[in-house]
């Protein structure tokens, strides 16, 4: 039982992270309709930026917020400079741009920082505490997790510009016409999503250690969460990376071999089980199409 | 027609005579760049012409060259027939993923197709299957001899085997979208229900197209792991998927020739981009393919056919 209870907690707090980069993806599916596969990469740039403040000396919390910030410009520059021209372009354009820059982020990190495994520090350490249930990091990352999630709530239930992106995404002709920037409102959800993943990516650093490939299984996680979620909804996006992060704990303590060799299948499993059977998601609605 | 026939012609001339004048070294590298075509040619088909998209063909290109090693190793099967099994396994395997892929459409499919290519190196890794696949040390082939005393290097009859092998794989897949099926795949890209109610069985085709698709790079992944002689999970990740889809934008989307450009562009680059530094490659991969989508979308091939054009015009 005590066993149980320790693996659903620690399920939790790297479900936070899945969660994070869950949300990452809706924000951006919401805003352009099309599955950022780069995010893993834009979060993984992001934990090396954060490394390399760390290094030149930055307190870690200046050096978190400073990232924060760096990301979320970096993702307003990315639909700016790259995603607007490609406007209403075909799925595959998308695609192949979205890949192009999972490559230049992947391998741009590997040039600038090398391939090695870094460590990264955790702010909370790592004692134990709840009666051994959770060491301090794992707590430290759900708490950080809620305070983002709730100021996240705020941000677009109480401000005129959380309702005006929740406008254009919801119904982009409307909006524009009754005076919001469409096109700016698109630019923040990339550089929300974008400061979001980094915040996952400073978070599970310390656990999985700092390399370019680090988000990549994260981000099928973060995708699995999504689907599970429904990529329509935020909500979900949040519930379903937290009940990814529990499936995948559970199943690797109590299912033999499968379950911890093959936690990336299990991911997969479940996002193509879910967009068989139920592609609106647990939260999502359906849409339906004109023909 | 006749400026394609002719440089086909001159393609397989050159292709044939070149090894004669060449190292050992270039030759390899030939022929790494024609198995690379075969790989690209099937995810062209897939992508190019029946707009299916795909992030994970290093699967499938991973379990032909699984098949091949471990028909060698534990069957002590000819080298020559793990190319038909390779293509055969990839063929069924490739027909069932295309099953829960006819639920998908566009994004969706590069996200399944993406889970299965992150995926793939772990489940090589599998204890269970360790027997068969040696787990994380992979498995070693031996490097076939030229057979009948022909007087060539094993070097050279790799070269010769893969032109084969890419020569028959390039007629049939030519032959395949300039037929009656091949308009159906076309259709089927362009409007899959127009496609339906002119009575084109589109999740037939669109399940087939994804065999096909998955047997060309399955028998590219055989051919590979017969000439670098060995197979290991972590050389089957996703990079290799990004690789391959690199090549048929290069190459062009929907032309078949293109392959060859692709598979060239995704060999050499990286070998001078790696000479400057590790991590350039996939750098320059990614400007390129940018400036592709906003410049010349059709990539080579794009390129080519209005050259033609403009030849023709005059």
């Amino acid at each position: 039982m005590e066993l149980l209870l320790q693996q659903i907690l620690s399920g939790l707090a790297t479900g936070t992270i899945y969660a994070c980069m869950a949300l990452a993806v809706v924000m951006i599916y919401q805003a352009i309709g099309h599955l950022n596969f780069a995010q893993g990469e834009m979060a993984t740039f992001s934990t090396f930026v954060a490394w390399q403040l760390l290094a030149w000396g930055v307190p870690y919390w200046a050096a978190f917020v400073l990232t924060i910030a760096l990301s979320f410009v970096a993702g307003v520059l990315i639909e700016r400079v790259v995603f607007r021209p490609l406007h209403g372009a075909p799925a595959l354009s998308h695609i192949v741009v979205f890949i192009a820059l999972l490559a230049i982020f992947n391998n741009g990190a590997g040039f600038i920082w090398d391939f090695t495994i870094k460590s990264f520090p955790s702010p909370f350490g790592q004692t134990t505490m709840f009666g051994s249930m959770l060491n301090a990091h794992q707590a430290g990352m759900i708490v950080c997790t809620l305070v983002m999630l709730v100021l996240l709530y705020l941000f677009f239930s109480r401000t005129r510009l959380g309702l005006a992106m929740r406008a254009a995404a919801a119904n982009p002709e409307s909006a524009r016409l009754v005076g919001i920037r469409v096109g700016w409102m698109i630019a923040l959800g990339w550089g929300l999503a974008s400061a979001i993943g980094a915040v996952a990516g400073m978070l599970i650093a310390p656990i999985i250690f700092l390399e370019p490939n680090m988000m990549l299984g994260v981000l099928l996680y973060g995708f699995a969460g999504a689907v599970l979620g429904g990529l329509t909804s935020p909500v979900g996006a949040v519930v379903g990376g937290l009940v990814v992060g529990v499936v995948e704990n559970l199943a690797g303590t109590y299912v033999p071999v499968v379950g911890s060799e093959l936690k990336l299948t299990i991911a997969l499993s479940l996002i193509i089980l879910v967009l068989i059977f139920k592609p609106s998601g647990l939260f999502g609605r359906a849409v339906a199409k004109r023909v | 027609m006749t400026i394609e026939r002719t440089t086909a012609l001159v393609f397989l001339i050159c292709a044939l005579a070149v090894p004669a004048m060449i190292s050992g070294f270039v030759t390899f590298q030939l022929t790494m760049l024609l198995i690379y075509a075969i790989a690209i040619m099937g995810l062209n088909l897939l992508t190019g012409f029946n707009g299916q998209f795909s992030l994970g063909h290093s699967a499938f290109y991973a379990i032909g060259a699984y098949t091949a090693a471990i028909l060698m190793d534990q069957f002590g099967i000819g080298y020559i027939w793990t190319l038909p099994a390779a293509g055969l396994v990839c063929f069924a395997v490739g027909f069932l993923f295309g099953f829960p892929a006819l639920r998908l459409e566009g994004t969706y499919l590069a996200l399944a197709t993406f889970g299965l290519a992150v995926a793939t190196p772990q489940i090589l890794k599998l204890t269970p299957l360790e027997h068969w696949t040696g787990g994380v040390q992979g498995v070693f082939v031996m490097k076939p001899n030229a057979p009948f005393g022909l007087p060539l290097t094993s070097d050279q009859w790799l070269y010769y085997l893969t032109l084969a092998a890419f020569v028959l794989l390039y007629v049939l897949a030519k032959n395949l979208v300039t037929s009656r099926t091949g308009r159906a795949l076309l259709a089927i890209r362009e409007n899959p229900i127009a496609a339906q109610s002119m009575g084109i069985n589109v999740s037939l085709y669109k399940t087939l197209t994804f065999g096909v698709s998955a047997a060309y790079t399955g028998i590219a992944g055989a051919l590979g792991a017969i000439v670098i002689q060995f197979v290991a999970p972590d050389s089957f990740g996703f990079m290799l998927s990004v690789t391959f889809l690199v090549g048929v934008v290069v190459g062009g989307i929907a032309w078949l020739p293109g392959a060859i450009i692709g598979a060239a562009f995704i060999l050499f680059v990286p070998n001078f981009a790696e000479d400057i530094s590790k991590g350039l490659s996939g750098a320059v991969y990614g400007i390129i393919m940018i400036l592709l989508i906003y410049v010349m979308p059709s990539g080579a091939g794009g390129i080519v056919s209005s050259a033609l054009r403009v030849l023709r015009s005059r």
